[in-house]
């Protein structure tokens, strides 16, 4: 390689990374105005306006063709714009949501903040990454600072609890993920994705083991099943929030970048068949265990698995069309899930990051509250799939690709497993709506002291709410535009 | 005397093995932390193994990232076991099982 143009081409290659730039830097300005000032009011919102600068300048570069940067360690164009979109929105959707929670909790110290500045930065490097070097630097920052953040309210021992189980089994995890690259890199001798096809030398069991090793990291991460185990803990016990954001921003990232490496490195048949049962295990588990579950938080938890079974679906068919079908479901799942923890957070009282208070307690919330019962509504009845809400047309956009492709079989268990995921959502919407708080025992025990919802978390909440029903109705042209990500010349392999 | 390559790949897998063993079958958290830290080792001597034998520098730049992710990992993961051990005065993970089906 030649140095010598290195600093110039690495000058003209500064776009590429400007939203990761200003989303670093004003992570680093939160934590000196923390540390140096008395005042942390304005910290969130140095936060909220960095991010919403680069998604005006992610949403500028949406149209534009696929290339590289940096010697081909990270993607620019339309796929990596519409992903780091999904990570800057629901950066965004999370600051805005924590500022009353964390007040209300007691627990608002600046530096919250900052982190998920931080795993935002990882999550735009993973969901752009081009070669296994970028891939992994990405999952760390981003998983490191999702062990803080679980871990936050440290006086609590289900959040401790939560911290220890995710940190424990995501650095095990990690091993085995850096076991894969390496046995990967051995045996192509290249770690960047495209060339990666090309070199694999026939019957390698190095690289077959290496990936099997590195798609034990990436199931782990979107906690797919039998890698599912530490979900339900983790998401019930971190802050309400910060449970949404790991549920939707983190697993957008790595299924963007689960979908570059099967794209560009293993476009081979034989992934299809692993992929399938992966898929199939995980949503019969996520959709069954999530039926019995008397916490909302938890439901969700199993829910968000049960979910991920489905965009594997896409991922199991393969084709072109259920990438882009999986791209549209990850905005889609992004926004019903910030929505529906975001309704969580602001329906909690037991000061235990809601580990403890059973969907009972909330009888009759829906009267009480009005706009957080409707906007629950939607949300749950996306999450089922019910047209016209976007989560039909989620759940469309993963499914027909799949049919096409031959995978009916697991098609028909998906539809199945929806069916059933129909019981726990709407049992959600029943207790909020149709349930009487006079007549629960469980909810006259309750104190209901709720976190204050100001106009800030109203408005992003509807929001969510509104974007569904319009993205059901109205979702041609996203879907389009995703496909356009994955065609011929839009993708090239090499600029 | 050049060591073949084949010895390096296997010492390598070797301590990843027990890395792997050790989190299984272990029960303080502590000990969990130094076997996944010996399991990055051993992928960091494969890694500089393989970067040598192919004369390709990335392997051993891979290497130099996974350090820097090793000891972030430590520091937050003892971090972790600090704020548990406050609270409940063990880092027995087996007594650390608040969360049920």
């Amino acid at each position: 390689m030649d140095l010598s143009q290195a600093f110039s081409t690495m000058a003209a290659d500064l776009p590429a990374i400007f939203s990761m730039s200003v989303v670093t830097v004003a992570g680093l300005v939160m934590i000196l105005q923390e540390s140096l000032s008395e005042n942390d009011r304005p910290i969130p919102w140095i936060g909220v306006g960095a991010l919403a600068v680069a998604v005006v300048w992610e949403l500028v570069h949406l149209g534009d063709p696929a290339g590289t940067a940096f010697f081909e360690s990270i993607r620019t164009g339309g796929f990596a714009s519409y992903i780091n979109l999904i990570v800057l929105g629901s950066g965004i959707v999370t600051i805005i949501l924590s500022v009353p929670y964390l007040d209300h909790i007691k627990h608002a110290y600046g530096e919250v903040y900052a982190m998920i500045m931080f795993a935002t930065v990882g999550m735009l490097m993973l969901g752009t990454a081009n070669s296994l070097v970028s891939i992994f630097v990405g999952l760390e920052t981003m998983s490191v600072c999702l062990y803080v953040l679980t871990g936050l309210i440290r006086e609590d021992e289900g959040s401790v609890e939560s911290a220890l189980k995710y940190f424990l089994l995501g650095a095990f995890s990690t091993g085995f993920f850096l076991y894969g690259i390496a046995l990967m890199y051995g045996a192509t001798g290249t770690m960047y994705l495209p060339e990666m096809q090309g070199a694999v030398p026939e019957g390698s069991i190095m690289f077959w083991a290496g990936v099997a090793l590195f798609l034990i990291g990436f199931l782990f991460k979107v906690s797919a099943a039998p890698f599912h185990m530490w979900t339900p803990d983790v998401y019930q016990g971190a802050p309400t929030p910060l449970t949404g954001y790991m549920s939707t921003a983190s697993k957008a990232a790595a299924f963007a970048s689960l979908i570059l490496v099967l794209f560009y490195a293993l476009p081979d048949e034989r992934w299809s068949l692993v992929l399938s049962a992966v898929a199939l295990v995980t949503m019969i588990i996520g959709n069954v265990l999530a039926v019995s579950q008397d916490n909302v938080k938890r439901m969700l938890a199993y829910s968000s698995i049960a979910h991920a079974g489905y965009v594997l679906v896409a991922l199991a068919a393969g084709t072109t069309e259920a990438y882009a079908g999986a791209m549209f479901y990850l905005l889609i799942y992004a926004i019903m899930n910030l929505g529906a923890f975001g309704v969580m957070a602001m329906l909690e009282w037991d000061g235990k990051e809601g580990r403890v208070q059973s969907l009972d307690s909330l009888a009759g919330i829906g009267h009480e509250k009005p706009l957080l019962g409707v906007a629950m509504g939607v949300f749950m009845f996306s999450l089922t799939g019910f047209p016209p809400l976007g989560g039909f047309m989620g759940k469309y956009a993963v499914f027909a690709p799949a049919v096409d492709a031959g995978l009916t079989w697991l098609v028909l268990i998906g539809v199945l497993m929806s069916a059933i995921s129909a019981y726990y959502y709407l049992r959600v919407v029943v207790v909020f709506w149709l349930a009487d708080a006079e007549d629960t025992p469980e909810a006259q025990a309750a104190s209901r002291s709720f976190v204050f919802a100001g106009i800030p978390v109203k408005a992003t909440i509807a929001l969510c709410a509104v974007a569904l029903v319009v993205l059901g109705v109205y979702s041609g042209g996203l879907l389009e535009m995703t496909f356009g990500f994955f065609e011929e010349g839009m993708m090239a392999a090499t600029p | 005397m050049e060591v073949a390559l084949n010895w390096y790949l296997g010492l390598s897998a070797i301590l990843f093995s027990i890395g792997t063993l050790g989190v299984l079958l272990k029960r303080n958290a502590i000990v969990l932390l130094m076997s996944v830290e010996l399991m990055l080792n051993a992928v960091n001597l494969t890694l500089v193994a393989l970067s040598q034998s192919m004369g390709d520098a990335d392997g051993q730049l891979l290497v130099f990232f996974t350090i820097a992710v090793a000891a972030a990992e430590a520091a937050v993961g003892l971090a972790i076991v600090i704020a548990i051990f406050r609270r409940k005065l063990t880092v027995d993970i087996t007594e650390i099982n608040l969360f049920k089906f």
